[in-house]
């Protein structure tokens, strides 16, 4: 049942992971990342992240596609306007990315199969109460520098996004 | 959530690594193979989404919280990075009229 659950949700991030890469219109792209995302934020909750399955949806799918697609509008992309890439360029792409999938498919076909969770482990890891004492305790430093980090992000996408500086 | 989640016993750590060998590797496919620049902002998305959902399994198979919070720092930084690189990919566009990569292969202001 769980398998079947797993091989569902991957098989539609997957799909729409491929539509993504190889649709030609940026608007359906970028739509199809969502959904990738979303499926993605279902493997975290089956995973008993359920902090991240959460975030995964506010952030990833929620702000930064919704940004994504801001541009995209207000640029006024959304149509299919790619221009042809040379079919040597497509080739030598197709055959580095494959090489790249073999070869990592190749170096963990030694390693051995079925390996499940422990019996003994903690199942509640991934909970926001667990997280958050995690996250407040011994990472509270990592935690303000992201704050400082977020912030020099929106200076700079302020300063780089201005007309005339 | 008292009940114990049967799931991460009954379904293999490998299925995770390879999915998200194929996530990674279409990513990488998007970056070598689109030309629209936001799109490549994207797979760099994409490529860094499947990064996390492996360091999620592995954290969530070994019942350790700690590789969760580097997946969330990491999404805080795809966050700050995204911002400024659509910034940029704007700014791009002001000045060319278009997002096309190729067309910037000229290191000039």
């Amino acid at each position: 049942m769980d398998q079947i659950i797993f091989f569902i949700v991957a098989a539609i991030a997957v799909a729409s992971a491929v539509s993504f890469v190889f649709n030609k219109n940026p608007m359906y792209s970028i739509l199809s990342l969502i959904v990738t995302m979303f499926s993605i934020a279902g493997l975290y909750i089956l995973l008993n992240a359920q902090f991240l399955g959460i975030v995964q949806v506010i952030v990833y799918a929620g702000a930064i596609m919704v940004l994504f697609l801001y541009i995209l509008m207000m640029l006024n992309l959304n149509k299919a306007d790619e221009g042809k890439k040379q079919n040597a360029l497509k080739f030598i792409g197709v055959f580095a990315g494959g090489i790249l999938f073999i070869g990592m498919l190749g170096a963990f076909r030694g390693v051995k199969q079925n390996i499940f969770a422990a019996d003994g482990i903690d199942h509640s890891v991934g909970l926001t109460k667990n997280l958050g004492k995690l996250l407040f305790n011994e990472y509270i430093l990592p935690f303000e520098l992201a704050s400082i980090l977020i912030l020099a992000g929106i200076v700079g996408a302020v300063l780089i996004g201005k007309k005339d500086l | 959530m008292g009940e114990v989640n049967t799931f991460i016993q009954s379904v293999p750590l490998n299925y995770f690594v390879i999915l998200a060998t194929v996530l990674f590797c279409l990513g990488v496919l998007g970056v070598l193979l689109r030309k629209n620049a936001i799109i490549i902002l994207g797979c760099v998305e994409l490529m860094l989404n499947s990064v996390n959902l492996l360091l999620a399994a592995f954290s969530s198979y070994m019942g350790d919280g700690n590789g969760q919070i580097l997946v969330f720092f990491i999404m805080v930084v795809a966050a700050a990075e995204v911002a400024v690189g659509l910034a940029i990919i704007a700014m791009m566009y002001r000045n060319t009229k278009s997002v096309d990569v190729s067309i910037f292969n000229k290191l000039r202001g």
